[in-house]
């Protein structure tokens, strides 16, 4: 459709949804680039242009390069492991298993309930005396460990938390997608003699690469995003240990009011999702065709 | 060709079990809140099949806080979401999908930024800009950032895109406004996406926390996610059977509306073909 | 709600004063009850002026709220926050000086009745910007049961901490499988943790910071000697978990009989007194040296910029919760330190305390007592030295290269206010 009444239909159409993102989304991030160069606005002395001063103070703050180790960490780690075993969970629930009704819901579950809640639960698992985990791991002799009062072991137990999470929430995407795969194609290739395993990664896998591309680019966002977790688990501790990028920028920002180095470090963060924007587009590119 | 069946059905057992073993691993925390949220506090670190179970640990968190008006802001503030996410991308996604127009492909570009930054992540300037506004610590200014999703806008696109255009001409012929095509056609045939979007939609904002946690102060406004938090940071230590009690009190609705519409949940999203 | 539904008079009117009341502590709960039944006390002797309580969560939420209303232009008449924020009040020019309001002999008298104690750190150049109203002490709580078992004597605590030390060896258990089944002794290590460690240092004769708070001494020896030793009880004398211990969970591990010692707050009190399945006793800090114990909890504050009338009212409020007999109904009914000598020596108290000897423990502590650091900037200096005794503690760093990077740390953070 074409022509200016058209036009002008379209851009009222476009106008509300075009607008509240500008608000909350574009404007935000050019304000958050330009407050990075400024100091803090304090009672006694206004906001100043500082230039880079901000950008020094962060690459020389330990508690910077410390929690942007762990968010790579987190992430690198989290995505792929719970990604991996949404598809798992999603062949178990497809193939015809007994009691898969039941299966699909224990593994969804954790999906629905709010991440602030079930990290109370995970904190009494993991308590070093009586918790859950502890009591599991006796037999194998691993007693008394301190999971979240240490160093070494806090960040992967606040990993483990967020791919219980989010695994089965990915697990409904490949659900989806295996089901759309034809039961021809495997009879098909049954008939040819192909085992199950040969199918799976000749055929199925290749086919449900858009669904893991998709899925991968919400697992990333989550990774940075959801940070509810270490609110209620260990306050970004032992010495920042389970700090990350957007924790540290609510602590500058919300704690110290430091204004300045909040922006400073939310830039930062806009700059890693937008290299993993852009290789996610460029890997779409390459493999995957849409409509 | 028995050995084959036997290698068959050997493979089957050990994945049955594979499956059940990862499965009960998941259920675990939830079945630990439960067990010891009906049992009293002294039997928090005991696993005596005979204790006695009580319903004080409920009666005791619900009395705590006033989680009823959580329940009640979170239910407005949810639906207020839905309502307006529904409307504002539907609109949107409809311009982008069948309408033409200068820089359409530069706008859907730039709306797609927001897949990639949720306003959580630019949470001191959204402060600010509600502040500015006059709106901390109201129902809207919790959902201000959120009514305008690249998500929905982006899911709605493309099923839009796939409704073949007899449809719409079909309409057109018939003396259907641009709206009305909209309402009659597009809208209808796109149940399946509004379904399972919405249910998503309904999960991450009863679950979400962080930007209502700053914008919020008072508990005419505090979602139910909030209030578990600051409930459960007690100065005087941690009472377990109560917070888990309080937690399944927070989670219960969605849990048991997800009990009940699994099926439809788990098909919509089949339908949607999200691929 | 009961406010307005228990009094019928109270029907707010044009002419009404209002003020409002941040309080730290989560909404519902025994406390906010106490809180409003004492706001609509107030309301009934004093006609004409409306208590508003806004329930914030804790300290940290309660002051972030405070600081936000603040800046957006809504700042409240008046609050219950942290002794220890009382430079980021005072830099943020946010608060105005008690004594601005002081104009009776009465009112001299009544300023003077607090324990010095809790004073120290609601000073600021001469001037009083802080009313003690919750305040509250580490005490160690021990397990009268456990110490039978172990063949002490179950009604004496250790009085030094070499003595705790020697204690907690005999109290530590472990089972047939070698896990450790009763810790000899507790001291929460993970979030502020520089307030417990305060009772260590002060016990060792070492001051962590000066009045003006803009000195910090965290490589002190006798800081170092102080870490050094708390972490030496899980490191080297065996008797306490290694890694971070849990402040939350700490009172539960003492109820379930999993450390026979522990450091925490008399707040906590009533807590054990209603759960523990055994008799336990408190005694003070025992120090290195001496005793010694942080003093830590919430004042009120009167905020500036406010209409003058509104202040005077809050002021009115401030001294009428602040009474003998209300601070001592308070620390009765809430298990905190009341704040004034006269307190004790109230009736109700008397006999509270007769019945329940461990609860004038923690105000017998007071005279050993120090303010809990209080800084500039507080809450970055804080956190500086919270992570670097928390690398301390899990063993991540050796005790003197960690203190003396705090150090250099907090006096860069300083070197604006001296």
């Amino acid at each position: 459709m074409t022509g200016t009444r058209n036009t002008v239909h379209a851009w009222l159409l476009v106008l509300p949804a075009c607008v509240l993102l500008a608000a909350f989304t574009h404007i935000p991030i050019i304000a958050t680039f330009i407050h990075s160069f400024y100091s803090s606005p304090k009672p006694r002395r206004p906001s100043r242009f500082v230039g880079f001063d901000n950008y020094e103070a962060m690459l020389a703050d330990p508690i910077f390069w410390k929690s942007l180790w762990n968010n790579l960490l987190y992430a690198g780690v989290s995505v792929p492991v719970s990604i991996a075993l949404a598809l798992a969970m999603a062949l178990f629930v497809n193939g015809k298993l007994r009691g898969q009704g039941v299966l699909r819901l224990a593994y969804f579950t954790p999906t629905v309930l709010p991440m602030i809640a079930v990290a109370n639960i995970w904190l009494f698992f993991y308590n070093p005396q009586y918790g859950l985990v502890d009591q599991l791991l006796k037999p194998f002799g691993v007693i008394g460990v301190n999971w979240l009062g240490s160093q070494g072991t806090a960040l992967w137990c606040l990993i483990v938390v967020g791919i219980w999470k989010e695994a089965g929430f990915f697990m409904i995407f490949y659900l989806a997608a295996l089901q759309q795969i034809s039961t021809e194609l495997r009879e098909c290739a049954a008939i040819e003699g192909a085992t199950r395993w040969t199918f799976f990664w000749r055929v199925s896998f290749p086919l449900l690469m858009p669904t893991t591309l998709f899925v991968m680019i919400n697992a990333v966002i989550n990774a940075f995003r959801l940070v509810d977790h270490i609110f209620v688990m260990t306050g970004g501790g032992p010495d920042n240990a389970t700090s990350v990028l957007l924790y540290q920028i609510y602590v500058v920002g919300f704690k110290f009011f430091d204004q300045a180095y909040a922006a400073t470090l939310t830039i930062v963060l806009l700059l890693i999702l937008g290299v993993i924007a852009i290789g996610q587009f460029l890997l779409a590119d390459k493999r995957v065709h849409y409509q | 060709m028995s050995m084959v069946n036997n290698k068959g059905m050997a493979s089957k057992v050990v994945e049955t079990i594979a499956a059940w073993m990862l499965g009960l691993l998941w259920m675990l925390p939830l079945l630990f809140a439960i067990w010891t949220a009906i049992h009293p506090s002294a039997y928090v670190a005991k696993f005596d099949l005979l204790a006695p179970i009580t319903a004080q640990n409920f009666i005791t968190a619900w009395e705590s806080a006033p989680f009823a008006r959580y329940f009640l802001n979170t239910m407005l503030l949810v639906t207020g979401i839905l309502l307006a996410q529904f409307v504002l991308c539907t609109l949107a996604a409809f311009a982008f999908a069948r309408f033409e127009f200068k820089g359409r492909d530069t706008l859907f570009m730039l709306v797609l930024v927001q897949l990639m930054v949720a306003p959580d992540v630019l949470l001191l300037e959204n402060y600010i800009t509600i502040r500015r506004l006059g709106l901390v610590d109201t129902l809207p200014a919790i959902a201000l950032p959120y009514l305008a999703s690249a998500f929905g806008i982006f899911l709605l696109r493309q099923t839009f895109k796939a409704i073949p255009k007899d449809f719409e001409e079909a309409a057109r012929i018939e003396g259907c406004s641009t709206l009305g095509v909209l309402w009659r056609v597009y809208v209808p045939l796109g149940k399946p996406i509004y379904l399972a979007y919405g249910l998503v939609l309904v999960s991450f904002h009863w679950n979400n926390f962080l930007w209502p946690l700053i914008i919020t102060n008072s508990v005419t406004t505090r979602p139910l996610t909030v209030g578990l938090a600051i409930f459960a940071s007690v100065d005087q230590g941690i009472d377990w059977s109560i917070i888990c009690a309080a937690t399944l009190m927070t989670s219960g609705p969605l849990l048991i509306a997800f009990l009940l519409f699994q099926r439809q949940f788990v098909q919509s999203f089949m339908q949607a073909g999200i691929k | 709600m009961a406010v307005a539904a228990g009094f019928a008079s109270t029907t707010a009117s044009a002419a009404d004063v209002e003020v409002r009341m941040y309080f730290p502590v989560a909404v519902g709960g025994p406390v906010t009850k106490i809180i409003d039944d004492y706001a609509a006390g107030f309301e009934k002797e004093n006609p004409g002026i409306k208590i508003k309580p806004i329930y914030a969560g804790d300290y940290q939420q309660t002051v972030a709220k405070v600081l936000t209303a603040i800046k957006g232009g809504d700042t409240p008449e008046t609050a219950i926050l942290l002794a220890a924020d009382l430079f980021l009040l005072t830099d943020e020019d946010a608060v105005v000086p008690m004594d601005d309001f002081v104009k009776t002999a009465d009112d001299t008298a009544w300023m003077n009745t607090f324990y010095p104690a809790f004073m120290e750190n609601a000073k600021l150049k001469g001037k009083t910007y802080a009313i003690p109203f919750q305040r509250s002490t580490p005490v160690l709580y021990w397990n009268k049961d456990a110490f039978k078992a172990a063949g002490l004597n179950p009604e004496k605590g250790p009085a030094t901490w070499a003595e705790m030390r020697d204690m907690a060896k005999k109290l530590t258990k472990k089972d047939a499988s070698g896990a450790t089944t009763q810790w000899g002794v507790q001291i929460p290590s993970d979030g502020n943790t520089a307030w417990l460690f305060t009772g260590i240092t002060t016990g060792a004769g070492a001051r962590l910071t000066n009045a003006d708070g803009n000195k910090v001494a965290f490589d002190d020896p006798k800081v170092i000697e102080s870490v050094q030793g708390w972490y030496n009880l899980s490191k080297v004398d065996g008797v306490q978990p290694s890694g971070l211990i849990s402040w939350g969970a700490t009172p539960r591990d003492f109820l379930e009989g999993k450390a026979a010692m522990i450091w925490h707050t008399t707040g906590n009190l009533t807590n054990i007194k209603t759960n523990a399945k055994f008799g336990f006793g408190v005694s003070y800090l025992p120090g290195i040296r001496q005793n010694g114990a942080p003093t830590g909890g919430g004042n009120f504050y009167i905020f500036k910029g406010v209409p003058k009338v509104k202040q005077e009212a809050a002021f009115k409020f401030i001294k009428w919760m602040t009474t003998p007999a209300r601070a001592a109904e308070w620390s009765v009914k809430t298990g905190y330190v009341a704040t004034s000598a006269a307190a004790y020596d109230t009736p109700e108290m008397k006999a509270y305390t007769a019945s329940f000897p461990q609860a004038i423990v923690a105000r017998d502590q007071l005279k050993f007592a120090v303010s809990e650091l209080t800084t500039h900037e507080n809450q970055r200096v804080a956190k500086v030295f919270n992570d670097a005794l928390q690398s301390i503690m899990t063993g991540a760093r050796p005790a003197e290269a960690a203190l003396k990077d705090a150090q250099r740390e907090g006096e860069r953070i300083l070197k604006d206010f001296k």
